[in-house]
């Protein structure tokens, strides 16, 4: 915190998070037990992990979208837990996010235009002209024209959606972007247009990715640091290198060999993992 | 209109020798059970005719796994929906044959394909929880399953359904049949969902994207244990997916699907050494090997899967191909079917198998 240059973007210590089991129960679910991790500016930590193990409750604490049990979520030096909910929307303008269905997150009703324009008006630019602008730009970055912008979603593919979803993530300059398994509902063919435009977007403008997949090779080539989760827990962290190279633990180990086609058939896997195979507990 | 594609299996080898990618001891049993010939599937909507499978000829033979890769959109779906009479409205199979075990499926009424669907060809689908009715418990629906096609008491059909549980994995079936649908993991249900599609022994076992909606870890669990039924019980396997991760691992031969065609055909083995057809080949090109791969430089297919409701008169991959975007055959004249040197049949004018020799 004192030296901006080499303090954390974004840092998450001890983290826990429990919801309530059904109205007024005194039983709760633990989701998140004990999650801490940082992630530098202008870079990409990958959360991975299997549905369930709390990747996605751990993006929305960041988001700000659920409240926390305890813990510390600090962003550029602001402990966001400690904001007010006005204070943490001025807040959300720099903390974007991506979410895996474009279908999902965007309004069937909105041209695209005015659904890359919205975050605009929410956020207080009330120049016309001044917004008009920033979407043509972004809307161009992410390779869509202004000619198209006119149109609505059901008239682009699921890659194009994509696209416009992160146009309009970006269009308010945030520094981090929180990705939710952005490419695994696009097919393999798009998913690299797409990936590759993640990429070139950090590069040209210092941006800070969350990334959440559950694909483990997409996670390795887009992060320069992963943690691996599991039950709520991290269980593995480190450089891409080094937690795919060097894996030390092996529920991470589990997770690689599954993977259809680099897997093994000699490598058991329910052996690896014994916990994973007693499932619907 | 060409009907001679069919993929025969092994596929046909100057050598004599056995097909590479095909073990053995599923190689021997070379009798066909399912048989596909020109088969075409039209959606009549609003906004035209979408033609999703346009002329699908192939044998399934005993014991033989095959798979059907394609993108969404490319009609692979469609052509699973059109082998079991399941194709949803507004669609319809307007020509060609799907014999199963010699019997016509085409043109069948529902009652006849009643017979067939669930007894000779056991589906499992992609979301097993839209599959299963929630408000009935897993035992009432899987007596139901085997009471339509045999001639067995309730108590009888319990019984091998508790079997049949026990053999696809679900500890304490005796107690867990009684359960309901969302009681189930993820991973469980299509468990379930196996077991019940094999449960009046089918020859023939589609699967639909059986493990889309499952964690990396539950899927390799269940396709060990698709894998595993299928050698035991015999039944030959149609996998429809569009992962070639699992096409390597579980599958002998491949169709590669491409705006309602197969425009290569060929054993899996042979797809991944040397792929013929440039769709095949750009197809592979995407899959993210952590060793050469560059971040921000992804090899990407250009452009996106043609409208399938206009019918063009050349190549439907032309526009993105490295070779098809710069010749006037490719835009003009649409590739039918041949069969390479190597056995594998390919639609593509300049397709060779000879690396490094495309025109």
């Amino acid at each position: 915190m004192s030296n901006p240059a080499t303090a954390p973007l974004l840092r998450v210590e001890n983290l826990n998070k429990s919801y309530g089991k059904g109205v007024g129960s005194r039983h709760r679910v633990q989701i998140l037990r004990d999650v801490s991790f940082e992630l530098r500016r202008g870079q990409t930590l990958g959360l991975v992990g299997e549905s369930g193990s709390g990747k996605s409750t751990t993006a929305a604490c960041v988001m700000g979208l659920t409240g926390v049990d305890s813990g510390l979520i600090e962003f550029d030096g602001v402990n966001l837990t400690a904001l007010s909910k006005p204070e943490m929307r001025r807040m959300r303008k720099r903390i974007q996010m991506v979410f895996q269905d474009p279908n999902g997150s965007l309004d069937p009703r909105f041209t695209v235009a005015d659904l890359v324009e919205e975050p605009l008006i929410i956020h207080g630019v009330t120049d016309a002209a001044e917004r008009a602008r920033r979407v043509a730009q972004v809307l161009d970055r992410v390779g869509i024209t202004v000619k198209q912008a006119q149109r609505f979603p059901f008239a682009f593919s699921g890659g194009q959606r994509q696209r416009i979803a992160i146009a309009r993530a970006l269009v308010l300059n945030p520094d981090l972007v929180v990705l939710d398994e952005p490419v695994s509902a696009l097919d393999v063919s798009i998913q690299a247009q797409v990936l590759n435009l993640l990429s070139d977007l950090q590069d040209e403008l210092g941006l800070t990715y969350l990334f959440i997949v559950h694909d483990l090779a997409v996670a390795r080539l887009m992060s320069h640091n992963i943690a691996v989760m599991n039950a709520g827990r991290i269980v593995e962290a480190g450089t891409s290198a080094d937690v795919f190279d060097n894996t030390s633990h092996p529920y991470t180990r589990a997770l690689l060999d599954a993977v259809p086609g680099a897997r093994r058939r000699a490598a058991s896997l329910a052996a690896a993992a014994p916990a994973l195979a007693t499932e619907g507990k | 209109m060409s009907h001679t594609n069919a993929l025969s299996f092994p596929p046909p080898s100057p050598s004599t020798g056995t097909a590479p990618g095909v073990s053995q001891d599923r190689s021997q049993d070379r009798g066909v059970v399912l048989q596909v010939k020109g088969l075409v599937t039209d959606f009549n909507t609003a906004s035209g005719t979408v033609h999703a499978v346009r002329d699908v000829s192939f044998d399934l033979h005993k014991r033989q796994r095959m798979a059907i890769v394609g993108e969404s959109g490319s009609g692979k779906s469609a052509l699973a929906m059109s082998l079991v009479g399941l194709v949803p409205q507004p669609g319809r199979v307007t020509g060609g044959s799907v014999k199963l075990n010699g019997t016509e499926m085409v043109g069948l009424d529902d009652a006849g394909i009643s017979r067939i669907r669930g007894k000779d060809i056991g589906l499992v689908f992609q979301d097993p929880m839209a599959a299963l009715d929630p408000l009935k418990t897993i035992g009432s629906q899987f007596v139901e399953t085997i009471r339509v096609h045999q001639d067995v008491s309730v108590k009888a059909a319990r019984k091998m359904a508790c079997d049949l549980l026990g053999e696809v994995g679900v500890t304490d079936a005796k107690r867990r049949i009684a359960d309901y649908p969302h009681q189930y993991s993820g991973g469980m249900r299509q468990r379930v969902l196996i077991a019940m599609a094999i449960a009046n022994d089918p020859s023939v076992v589609i699967a639909d994207e059986p493990t889309t909606a499952l964690d990396v870890t539950t899927q390799a669990q269940v396709l060990d244990l698709l894998a595993k039924i299928c050698d035991e019980r015999g039944n030959a396997l149609v996998m429809i997916t569009h992962n070639l991760g699992i096409v390597e691992e579980l599958c002998d031969s491949v169709n590669v699907m491409y705006a309602g065609r197969f425009v290569e055909s060929t054993s899996a083995r042979a797809l991944f050494e040397s792929p013929a057809h440039p769709y095949s080949k750009a197809l592979l090109n995407c899959v993210i090997d952590p060793a050469t791969t560059k971040r921000g430089a992804l090899p990407a297919i250009p452009g996106s899967p043609p409208d399938l409701s206009i019918d063009e008169p050349g190549c439907p991959f032309a526009a993105r191909c490295p070779i098809g975007r710069d010749e006037p055959r490719c835009a003009t004249e649409r590739p039918e079917s041949r069969a390479l040197a190597s056995g594998a049949v390919v639609r593509c004018h300049f397709a060779s198998d000879i690396p490094g020799d495309e025109a």
